[in-house]
Parts: C-alpha cells; sequence; structure tokens
C-alpha cells in the first residue's frame, strides 16, 4: 500500500476520516513529545502539550491552507502549547558566545590547519560503522544544549527551511544559523571521534 | 562577516566559522567568492566541508521512535469525543 502524504491525510481527517488521524499520530506522535520535551521538564507535561496539538489540529484542520508543511504547522502549534505549559518554567536559552566550531589546538599560529581533517571512511560500504555512526549522532543531538538541539532538529531531521524553523521558533534568520552551525558542527566533532578527526 | 579582515585571504579557522554561512547561501558575493578562493588552494578545507556535508547527511537519516499502543489509544479515543456532535 502507497504510502499517503500529508495532505493527503489532511483532505482524509477533513471528511471525518478516523484512520487519517491514527496515521498522523503514527508519524508525528514521537517527534511532537521529543519536541516538547525541549521545553518542559517533566514528561507528562510533554505529553499534555501534545494532547493539546492534536486538539488544535482537529479543531483547525478545515482552516489549514497547505502553504507551508504540514509538520511546519504542527510543529509550531507544539512549540507554541509547551511554552505555555512550561509558563515560564524554561525558555528558549539565548546563542550565546558558544564554542568554536573546530578545537583552536588543531591550528597552528597562522591559523591553518596543524592537523588537518581526515577522508571519512565510506559509510555506504560498511553497514555496522554506519550503524554506530548513526548512535553517535543521536547521542550527539540529545547532548546538544535546548536551541541548537531544536534547530538542528528541526532543520535536519525534520527537513524544515530556515524560514520555516524560524516560524516555528520565533528566531531571526541569522540566530537560527548561528545555532544551525553551532549543532551541526557539535555533530561533527561526535562523528571525527569515531569516522576520523 | 563578524569581524574578519576585509582584504586578505581567510584562513582555515575562519573559513570552518563560516561553513554555513556559506551552505544556507548567507554569504554576499564577495563573501562567497573569499570562501571558494580559499577551498580552491585548500584541501584540508574540502576535507572538513565534506566531514560537515557527511554530517548533514547522517542526521538526515534518523528515524523517529514508533509510538506506544497506548498513546494511540488515548489519542483515538480523544479523537472520537471530539467526532461526537455536541449533545
Amino acid at each position: 500500500m502507497a504510502v499517503s502524504t500529508d495532505l493527503e491525510l489532511v483532505d482524509r481527517l477533513r471528511a471525518g476520516d478516523e484512520q487519517a488521524f491514527a496515521e498522523l499520530v503514527e508519524r508525528y506522535q514521537a517527534r511532537l513529545v521529543g519536541l516538547a520535551r525541549q521545553f518542559v521538564s517533566n514528561p507528562e507535561a510533554a505529553q499534555d502539550a501534545v494532547q493539546d496539538t492534536w486538539l488544535a489540529v482537529l479543531r483547525g484542520v478545515d482552516r489549514f491552507e497547505g502553504r507551508a508543511p504540514l509538520r511546519a504547522w504542527l510543529f509550531q502549534v507544539c512549540v507554541n502549547r509547551a511554552r505555555s505549559h512550561a509558563a515560564k518554567e524554561r525558555r528558549l536559552v539565548p546563542v550565546g558566545s558558544g564554542e568554536p566550531a573546530v578545537d583552536p589546538a588543531r591550528f597552528g599560529p597562522d591559523a591553518r590547519w596543524a592537523t588537518p581533517p581526515q577522508h571519512w571512511v565510506e559509510l555506504a560500504d560498511d553497514r555496522l560503522e554506519a550503524a554506530a555512526a548513526m548512535d553517535r549522532v543521536r547521542a550527539a543531538i540529545e547532548r546538544l544544549p535546548q536551541s541548537q538541539q531544536l534547530v538542528v532538529t528541526l532543520r535536519d531531521v525534520e527537513g524544515l527551511t530556515s524560514q520555516e524553523v524560524c516560524e516555528v521558533l520565533s528566531v531571526s534568520e541569522a540566530n537560527q544559523r548561528v545555532l544551525l552551525h553551532r549543532g551541526r558542527s557539535a555533530v561533527r566533532r561526535a562523528l571525527g571521534d569515531r569516522l576520523g578527526r | 562577516m563578524r569581524g574578519f579582515g576585509r582584504n586578505r585571504a581567510l584562513t582555515c579557522r575562519e573559513v570552518v566559522e563560516l561553513v554555513t554561512d556559506y551552505m544556507e547561501g548567507a554569504l554576499s558575493a564577495k563573501q562567497s567568492a573569499r570562501f571558494e578562493q580559499h577551498l580552491a588552494f585548500c584541501d584540508p578545507c574540502i576535507e572538513y566541508l565534506g566531514q560537515i556535508r557527511t554530517t548533514v547527511a547522517l542526521v538526515q537519516q534518523l528515524a523517529p521512535a514508533p509510538v506506544d499502543q497506548e498513546i494511540k489509544d488515548k489519542l483515538l479515543e480523544l479523537y472520537r469525543t471530539w467526532q461526537q456532535p455536541p449533545p
């Protein structure tokens, strides 16, 4: 059976198709909970925020115009709900000064590479190595500061555009880029421990 | 371009901090040209850009975890309540 697109599911949901709702839940529940967890400290509050999100989806599905992808809308609703659940408990941390993308000790006094990057092994040829690399990626993302984790997840895992991420998180394009840069750089460093510095 | 000298060639250390701006198309034409000029003569920085691209490609492959049946049931219950016309 062909996998339905989000827009097809939205159309069926509008027509009152329960199965379409079940498929959307299957597709997005875990991702929404992961997102909500960035804002609230306990798992129950995250579940509540996501339940509110689904309610908002049911209420708002008739008005959804499909100009942005469904997931951008879902994530935005979820972030808003999670933020109000957090009720000032935690806020999106500011960009801050952050650490350099690469350990400064790897550059000489002329700011050129002293220990240059190595060529990473080809993961396509090695399924075990690829699985280990994916574990590293997952762990590295979990260790990122909240705001970087949000941006890397929304941009690279969920595939939103930079503009969509800015709208979902209410951050400027420049901030979004800085957070993406720090986040990706940190994940690269974690992978470098395994695949070559 | 955050305090990087305007006319001299970029250093490797500057290049690694500009990688994301470059990939995002956020550099001006002039800045972008300086970035590419550096890459043209610096194999290690090309390798670094390759590592970042591989990193992004791996992150893009992360799959979300499956959902508990219990939670699915609870949400379907929510849906059915929602579907019912008000009394």
